[in-house]
């Protein structure tokens, strides 16, 4: 390149930023007592079909509320990043959905406002979900459907090979035993290196009487036995540490596995492959009489703090019509998620009863951060470092937990 | 950087020296001018450098000495901690793994991709049909989208069913499928195969560039003494190509040490550790863990290992400038 159009093109380069931050900034603060006639909504819905079921919903509370929307979906991943953001510039959005896990996080940066501020009922709604949602004794969030794991299995390969669905993890295991064959492994789970893998692992952990608080306890060491042992018979792929959830559901539909663990968001996907014929039911426990206990997924609408007491107050109102019975019912039918006002259970397992052990599971279900809240990333991070030494053979299930603690 | 002469020629100056002091008086206002058009020149450049480069730098720096987390982010609270974020950082166990991954990492990387670009230069340098469209094709790795490359990999490499472990057992190679992202022992070696497929184009332009610049007369007149094949290799092309090559390695190294997306895409750091770099640690703290002030102790000793390499390469730049 030649010298003068090389220090042209740095002039421009270096002109470029200046000019974009002279448009961008101003943006003045409505005064409280002003009219609120439009709201800004944030969230990681933004793949098809979900992304237009939310805005159905919020449609229509924005109609009923008599206020416009402005909408902004980034890419899951990216959510926390952007609201970090935003925080510090000062641009949060008016409506703010969060995964459940980050609620607290988020709350302890006094980013949130406390919903009782606005007088929002929260009375009725899954204590999981509650649990989730609430820091320092104080709700910040709503969510109207719920999620969680379940066993899905392959009817007809279960149906060849003479299976009952497992209930225990004796069953489980041999069924898996049995089940797998030539190309095709009995069961399918996620054991990759992000939290996903720790969420898939916490079904085994807690129905045994695990805790997230002490996770050296032998309980938490016997469920990642159990886990283990799967995959050092071979009822489960050596892969698994490295597979995300999407991935063990293309394993199930491709059928080269006759079980997974997986949550109902894969709903919708399955329907793609209609030659598997699948059902679900809840995750099997160690002995019997134990009570499954699952974690609880789902993302939660808060009202960020902005500072304009006015639209605040309009969008607590629109954060409780989201969850109100009716918005419920629809989204979940709608998704493949379970309402969590406990109450519409049995209306909602009529009208889709392909959810009943979702929905089951989901009333026992446990919130991620309910005991830990902040310290939830650590632990987790430790929880799937512990589960891959185990997988990998780096380490017995009794020691991966105290060696993955070390770092 | 361009370095921007613009100072007249000195026979210029000499016999104006002894004119008027007017004439004097109007030359330094004209080499005031000359100063401030130079400044202006500049300016773009220097700005540019202030900021995105400075200003990054430094905020990384002052990060790394803060408690930094998800809460400064809305109250812009930081409180100083002075160097325990490095304290934290190379205190932790996986310290010492992950800069033994980092080295191994660059290493391989470099060495493959070095080879093989410098025998594909070498390839390409004949002229043969379609070796003009070949070339570009070679271009292909580089053109895509790391994440979208680094998920195409990940399901070659499947254990189970990729189709490099299907062709392997097809061709007879091996009798187990190799565990290439799912055994801590392979899975390095994976990652390193899959970063040299995406350095090799970078690797053959800069070397095919450097070989078209060796002048032909040269392996004529070694041809008359009996210089072809490797010998011509080894005593034309090797030395007049030396230059070139140290460029090729040393920016290299420094592309290579910072390498996040194909190790995130491809493994995220697992299987139990056995891929965490300093690079991914550093992603980790930050973006995982919400240990902004941890992970900025990362990168800054990873940009501290760069800065060598960086040292190294304009001392290299200059010698052969001097000579």
């Amino acid at each position: 390149m030649k010298k003068s159009s090389l220090t042209c093109l740095m002039a421009m380069a270096a002109i470029a930023p200046l000019a974009l931050t002279a448009c961008g900034g101003g943006g003045s603060q409505a005064a409280a007592s002003e009219k609120v006639d439009s709201l800004t909504v944030l969230d990681y819905y933004n793949n098809e079909p979900d992304k237009t079921h939310i805005q159905g919903a919020l449609d229509k509370c924005a109609a009923q509320l008599g206020v416009t929307l402005k909408r902004e979906t980034v890419p899951g991943k990216d959510l926390i990043q952007k609201v970090l953001q935003r925080s510090s510039s000062r641009t949060l959005p008016d409506v703010l959905m969060l995964d459940n896990p980050d609620v607290q996080e988020i709350a302890a940066t006094g980013g949130l406002a406390p919903l009782d501020d606005f007088g929002v009922d929260t009375s009725g709604f899954a204590q999981g979900m509650l649990d989730a949602a609430t820091y320092e004794g104080k709700v910040y969030g709503l969510a109207p459907t719920a999620n969680t794991l379940g066993l899905f299995y392959n009817k007809e390969m279960l149906a060849a090979a003479g299976i009952q669905p497992p209930k225990t993890w004796d069953e489980l295991k041999a069924a898996a035993s049995k089940l797998t064959t030539g190309d095709r492994y009995g069961l399918a789970f996620s054991a990759i290196a992000t939290y996903e893998g720790s969420w898939q692992f916490l079904p085994f952990m807690w129905t045994n009487g695990g805790e997230e608080t002490d996770l050296k306890s032998p309980k938490v060491a016997e469920a990642l036995g159990f886990v283990d042992g799967l995959v050092a018979s071979g009822s489960a792929s050596k892969s698994v540490v490295n597979w995300s959830q999407a991935d063990v559901r293309d394993q199930f539909a491709a059928g080269k596995a006759a079980m997974m663990i997986n949550g109902p968001w894969q709903i919708p996907s399955l329907a793609k492959t209609p030659n598997v014929k699948w059902e679900a039911v809840q995750v099997p426990v160690n002995a019997q009489g134990q009570t499954p206990v699952a974690p609880l997924g789902g993302e939660v609408w808060t009202v960020p703090q902005t500072g304009n007491k006015a639209k605040q107050a309009k969008s607590a109102e629109l954060v409780a019509c989201i969850s109100s019975d009716e918005n419920q019912l629809a989204l979940a039918k709608e998704r493949f998620t379970v309402p969590t006002k406990t109450a519409l259970a049995g209306e909602y397992v009529k009208a889709v009863p392909e959810m009943a052990a979702f929905t089951e599971q989901v009333a026992n279900a446990q919130s991620r951060t309910g005991k830990l809240g902040k310290e939830w990333p650590k632990t987790a991070t430790v929880m799937y470092t512990a589960i891959q030494l185990a997988l990998t053979d780096q380490a017995s299930p009794q020691e991966a937990f105290t060696k993955a603690e070390a770092k | 950087m361009p370095t921007l002469t613009t100072s007249p020629a000195p026979g210029d100056l000499s016999p104006a020296a002894t004119a008027g002091t007017a004439e004097r008086d109007g030359r330094r206002r004209g080499f005031r001018r000359e100063r401030l058009v130079q400044a202006l020149f500049l300016a773009p450049a220097a700005l540019f450098l202030l900021l995105f480069f400075g200003y990054p730098v430094v905020k990384n720096v002052v990060m790394s000495l803060q408690e930094y987390t998800t809460r400064t982010f809305f109250t812009g609270e930081a409180p100083w901690v002075g160097m325990a974020n490095y304290a934290t950082a190379a205190g932790s166990s996986l310290f010492a793994p992950a800069m033994l991954n980092t080295a191994m990492f660059t290493l391989g990387s470099i060495a493959g991709q070095f080879v093989i670009g410098l025998a594909l230069a070498s390839f390409f340098k004949r002229r043969f049909p379609l070796s003009g469209f070949l070339r570009s094709m070679l271009l292909l790795p580089w053109l895509l989208p790391l994440i979208v490359s680094s998920a195409t990999w990940r399901s070659i490499l499947d254990q189970d069913s990729g189709i490099l472990n299907a062709f392997l057992r097809n061709l007879g190679l091996i009798q187990e499928p190799v565990p290439w992202l799912t055994s801590p022992s392979v899975a390095l070696l994976a990652v390193v195969l899959v970063n040299i497929w995406v350095g090799i184009p970078f690797n053959v332009t800069l070397l095919y560039g450097g070989l078209q610049e060796i002048p032909e007369e040269l392996y004529e007149a070694g041809a008359v003494d009996g210089a072809t094949g490797w010998k011509a290799f080894w005593h034309i092309t090797w030395p007049n190509l030396r230059p070139v090559v140290s460029v090729v390695l040393v920016l290299g190294v420094v592309y290579t040490l910072k390498v996040l997306d194909i190790i995130l895409g491809l493994t995220n750091g697992g299987p139990a550790n056995a891929t965490q770099t300093l690079a991914v640690r550093s992603y980790q703290e930050s973006f995982v863990n919400f240990q902004f002030g941890v992970g900025a102790a990362f990168s800054n000793i990873l940009i501290l290992i760069s800065l060598v390499f960086a040292v190294v390469y304009l001392r290299m730049n200059r010698r052969a400038v001097d000579e």
